[in-house]
């Protein structure tokens, strides 16, 4: 990582901590939204967080990979993960799970070469009576169908062109 | 979404006025002459919860309301938070009173950070209408409440687990006692509950604790949110009153040919057809409001493997009879769809199913092997033999 990215880094998680506090009953807020904007949570991003709780980094490091919604590995900007608890199988998860993995190229449990996607599965996320379901970030998608599998992975695509767009915006000023 | 008949016909904040009007002693007495017992699953009496919390003598003392709702089969708390968040904020104010707490915390599952915005805007509407904040309409009460968010751990609905998340740890449930009413968060008295729990609190401070006991059995008072899901013409939310029979339950969501019931979840207990007479009540089925119906077709074998699946998943590896147990059992599971485990062995996995029972630390190693040995119990015809089709 070049320095000047790290000073960054080490800056937003300064201010994080001074938005959200600055003891350990902070530890976990401060991680997902380090986790929520970076994609992956670095060994120098839990020295700095260890650093400000004054705690050690094994700390930090073992609470990280307790959760699954922390972990250190790098994911993809959109992370889905779908429900592979009993009612979503009965009402057919397996096959929208195929069908994530035929439209992304890649096993659940992977990213995408480009950073984008991230398959994961999760436990029961309450949506039970109508399955199967899946978050895509922190939105819910009900009733997944196979072929709607498509439209959700273009819809999140989408959202990628605006982003280059505004990319090169800042760019040009 | 299938409506809630008590909580749509609720007079807003009529629970917190009776309650700013009561002393402490009178609160936790109407809830106590309710019968009122945690909606969470457990079904510890609310009254006497909060009783030892109010006699605990401490500078600080917290309300945690449990939205970690992570039981396979549960949605019920998801659906109160979206219809009815002022009732369970309502509720939860109505216990800091109680107990004599100034600070709530609404501990909310990751899977749920999508109602967040919507959670965040009802607290700042109650503060703009002073039910939250210092002096509590005109009263010296002084409350707020927060929400912390779940970082993706079935076990922190446990709530020991849950207070070493709020405090920044590992979700390692603690040895119990001491139990969190005496040192909870921060070693500060604590109460833990339910979402649903705490909406009915302050249902009963409204209405009064016979209006809640005139319906409902002796020892499980009240009325019931269900979570039904599985193979029924009519999945959704449903209120009924507490101790009706599975097969009620079944007629109404249109599940009447069901071969089993799951009932409370993956850590439940799986009811055959012969039991259907059964109520659901404290004193015969237990449930945190988790039904799954399994229609004629299901293999039982698909079903506990999927539980197990799970509790492999979410051990948090703490304890050996938990997180060696649980992987036993999957693997004998694995020798049962495959057609390789004798008589012999089943009995041996068995009876590490009632290790696991008494030996684990924590309510989820004690009621991961249930389903298991329910299976085991009433379909035995079903399991041995098979001839894999799967290969
Ligand atoms: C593994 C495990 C998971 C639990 N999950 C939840 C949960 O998601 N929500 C809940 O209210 N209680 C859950 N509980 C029960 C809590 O420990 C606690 O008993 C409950 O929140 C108390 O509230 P109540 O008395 O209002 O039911 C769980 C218990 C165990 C052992
Ligand atoms: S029973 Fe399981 S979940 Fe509970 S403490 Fe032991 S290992 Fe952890
Ligand atoms: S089983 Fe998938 S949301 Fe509950």
């Amino acid at each position: 990582m070049l320095m000047t990215e790290r000073d960054r880094l080490a800056s937003e998680i300064r201010s994080l901590a001074a938005k959200l506090g600055q003891d350990r009953t902070s530890l976990i807020p401060i991680l997902l939204e380090v986790k929520r904007k970076y994609h992956t949570i670095d060994s120098y991003a839990m020295q700095v967080i260890a650093d400000l709780l004054g705690i050690h980094p094994v700390e930090v490091n073992s609470v990280v990979s307790f959760y699954a919604f922390l972990g250190g590995h790098r994911q993809g900007k959109f992370v889905i993960r779908l429900c592979r608890t009993i009612s979503c199988d009965m009402q057919g998860k397996s096959r929208v799970e195929r069908q994530l993995e035929n439209d992304l190229g890649i096993r659940f449990g992977e990213t995408t070469p480009d950073g984008k996607f991230t398959l994961e599965f999760a436990n029961c996320m309450g949506m039970c009576d109508q399955g199967p379901a899946l978050l895509v970030n922190d939105r819910i998608h009900t009733r997944v169908t196979p072929e709607k599998v498509h439209e959700i992975l273009e819809a999140c695509r989408r959202v990628f062109g605006v982003h280059a767009a505004e990319t090169k915006e800042v760019v040009f000023k | 979404m299938s409506p809630l008949p008590t909580y749509d016909s609720m007079i807003p904040e009529a629970g917190l006025r009776a309650a700013l009007a009561l002393d402490r002693p009178r609160i936790i007495s109407e809830i106590g002459a309710s019968g009122l017992k945690g909606r969470g699953g457990a079904g510890f009496p609310t009254a006497v919860k909060w009783n030892f919390a109010a006699a605990a003598q401490a500078d600080k003392k917290f309300v945690i309301c449990n939205a970690d709702e992570g039981e396979p089969g549960t949605f019920k708390d998801r659906v109160i938070l979206q219809e009815h968040a002022d009732l369970v904020f309502e509720g939860m104010t109505v216990a800091g009173k109680a107990v004599g707490a100034h600070e709530g915390i609404l501990f909310l599952r990751g899977e749920y950070t999508y109602l967040r915005g919507h959670l965040e805007a009802v607290l700042a509407g109650r503060r703009d209408r002073n039910l939250l904040g210092k002096g509590i309409l005109g009263s010296g009460l002084d409350f707020d409440i927060r929400i912390f968010m779940g970082a993706g751990a079935y076990i922190c609905g446990e709530e020991t687990a849950l207070i070493e998340a709020l405090e920044g740890f590992r979700g390692e449930p603690r040895n119990r006692p001491p139990f969190p009413v005496n040192t909870g968060f921060l070693g500060r008295p604590s109460i833990v509950n339910n979402v649903e729990t705490l909406a009915w609190a302050a249902c009963i401070l409204g209405r009064g604790a016979d209006w809640f006991r005139s319906v409902g059995t002796e020892k499980s008072t009240g009325r019931k949110i269900f979570s039904v899901s599985g193979d029924c013409a009519r999945p959704g939310v449903y209120e009924f009153p507490m101790g009706l029979t599975v097969a009620e339950l079944l007629k109404e969501v249109g599940g009447e040919d069901a071969k089993a019931a799951q009932i409370g979840g993956a850590a439940g207990q799986c009811v055959p057809a012969k039991d259907f007479g059964r109520s659901i009540a404290f004193e015969d089925i237990p449930t945190g409001g988790s039904i799954i119906v399994l229609g004629p077709h299901r293999d039982m074998l698909d079903v506990l493997h999927n539980f197990l699946e799970f509790f492999v998943d979410e051990s948090c590896g703490q304890c050996a009879p938990c997180r060696l147990g649980n992987t036993k059992l999957l693997e004998g599971l694995e020798m049962l769809r495959n057609g390789t485990c004798s008589m012999a062995y089943l009995k041996e996995l068995c009876d590490l199913g009632g290790t696991m029972q008494v030996a684990s630390k924590c309510g989820l190693g004690q009621s991961s092997p249930n389903a298991f040995l329910s299976v085991v119990e009433n379909f035995r015809e079903e399991l041995m033999g098979r001839i894999p089709t799967h290969a």
